[in-house]
């Protein structure tokens, strides 16, 4: 049967036979690479367009729908224009620090990329502390947000970057938090566990109450880190035009776009790992019919359903909710958010502890 | 007690937050509700808003006949000088002298739509017409006359 797996093991022991094995692992990494720019491109012209049509769906208009079938090659369209205009950098600005931050974005979204399993025995490294790795790698978003701002030399970007650097410290702690809770269910660290964990049944459904907590906790915290609607305050357009973009333009905007919308799919390919179990087909108790019929689904195409429905949920968020202000932010971050992930951090313990989980 | 309110206070947001998300995932999945009017595509079958202002007009009836008296009321109203009213003096039948319009003089490119002179007319003689596409190659061309030629005062309206 045709999946992921088999073609990556297929090249594998292909390169390994024609090659010697320092020169497969060379070309292996070289195709790894190859494929996640490729998936990158790929992930930033869906999700733009995704975005767009939801939005205009829950706004009541109809979006892009004259480039091509449907509106299809909107998003293509833009791209070639980013791609031809100029890249700017204003003279005030510091130049080195200015050019290397929408690198440093890029750089962090593709080391997000590592650890994820995107199918069955499908995973660029299978590292044992995948989850802590991710929640390291993200931190590291907010260095080249505040570069930005501070290098454009323009104080629109600098408070953009401020409030973002504010906003994504504050609320990693509770998508810390959030993410322990299944830790602490599993045991484990590594993520391939983690989803093997679920083969009986999602995290989600097995771990009830506070595993739905820290779901909601964690689908919220994650909004505020990569700075979407309703915690967009770092590029807030009607206050701060662009935010620490502002002074971006060209494939350098494009990237930090690109930034965006690929972490967006990351933390929610993170979110649908650990909660709704990555891979994992919906199974039902003992329906064996059902779970066999469920089997035929590729492990892929699960993986990606999932992740696009909670980009999904995100992007719902986005274009129902207003923009908060900094206090209502820090407030809901301070007195609610991690409060109540702390506390349901001691009650997941409590329960996995007494075996209260199915 | 504190504790109670905060609870409260969390599963309330919860909750709002939820009836929002519940209306615009109807606008998301109702797509009949979308009212976006595609417009040189649609423009035989396009509906306007009945509120849409697009330029003023002096409505004549079947016999040629309209209701302004050529108080300037309007003209007076306006806060631009878009509207110029030249008067003229008709003889009645019974030898008196009568005021009327001779033109209504209307610049279409000074018009802001604020809609202060239909307010003001006193005989409804103007309203507001729901026509847009107003681009031509001549200012001059924005220039109208609204009363039609040889067009008289409706009997009755003082």
């Amino acid at each position: 049967m045709w999946s992921l797996s088999n073609i990556s093991s297929a090249i594998h022991n292909w390169l390994n036979q024609t090659f010697n094995p320092t020169w497969a692992m060379i070309i292996e990494m070289f195709i790894a690479g190859i494929a996640v720019i490729g998936l990158f491109a790929l992930l930033g012209l869906v999700l733009v367009l995704m975005e767009r049509r939801v939005a205009a769906w829950m706004q009541i208009r109809l979006g892009p729908n004259r480039v091509g079938p449907f509106g299809l090659l909107q998003s293509a369209a833009d791209t070639v224009k980013l791609l031809v205009k100029e890249g700017m950098t204003p003279n005030g600005a510091d130049k080195f620090l200015f050019n290397l931050a929408p690198f440093i974005a890029m750089m962090v979204a593709m080391l997000l990329m590592a650890p994820i399993a995107f199918a069955k025995d499908f995973q660029l490294w299978n590292l044992n502390i995948g989850v802590l790795y991710v929640t390291a790698v993200s931190s590291i978003m907010v260095v080249s947000i505040l570069m930005a701002g501070w290098a454009s030399n323009n104080k629109y970007s600098l408070m953009g970057a401020m409030r973002s650097g504010a906003q994504i410290v504050s609320y990693e702690l509770s998508a810390g938090l959030s993410i322990l809770t299944i830790v602490v269910f599993t045991g484990s660290l590594n993520i391939a566990d983690i989803i093997n964990a679920q083969s009986n049944g999602w995290w989600i459904f097995k771990g009830h109450i506070p595993v739905l907590i820290s779901f909601v906790i964690f689908i919220v915290a994650v909004t505020a880190e990569t700075n979407r609607a309703p915690f967009d305050l770092a590029e807030a357009e009607s206050e701060l035009t662009a935010g620490f973009h502002t002074e971006y333009s060209g494939m350098k905007f494009a990237l930090f776009f690109l930034a965006e919308y690929i972490n967006v799919f990351i933390v929610c390919a993170i979110g649908a790992t650990l909660f709704l179990g990555g891979w994992m087909p919906f199974h039902i108790g003992h329906w064996k019919a059902f779970n066999q019929v469920m089997d035929y689904i590729p492990t892929s195409i699960w993986f990606f359903g999932k992740t696009f429905f909670l980009i999904f949920v995100i992007m719902w968020f986005r274009w129902t909710f207003p923009r908060l202000r900094i206090d209502q932010l820090l407030n809901l971050e301070w007195k609610y958010l991690l409060p109540i992930s702390m506390f349901n951090l001691l009650l997941a313990t409590a329960i996995a502890i007494l075996g209260w989980h199915f | 007690m504190f504790i109670v309110n905060y609870i409260k206070e969390v599963f309330g947001a919860i909750k709002s937050l939820l009836i929002g998300m519940r209306r615009t995932g109807y606008y998301f999945t109702h797509h009949k509700e979308i009212i976006t009017e595609q417009y040189p595509d649609n423009r035989n079958t396009l509906v306007m808003a009945d509120r849409f202002k697009g330029e003023v007009v002096l409505t004549h009836d079947e016999q040629n006949e309209h209701a302004c008296t050529g108080c300037t009321a309007c003209e007076l109203a306006c806060p631009n000088a878009t509207i110029k009213i030249v008067t003229k003096f008709d003889i009645t039948p019974e030898g008196k002298k009568k005021k009327a319009i001779d033109k209504f003089v209307y610049h279409l490119e000074l018009c802001t739509m604020c809609n202060l002179c239909i307010v003001a007319c006193p005989t409804d003689a103007i309203k507001m017409a729901q026509t847009f596409e107003h681009s031509v190659y001549d200012r001059n061309e924005l220039i109208k006359i609204l009363n039609k030629p040889d067009s008289k005062i409706r009997a009755g309206i003082e």
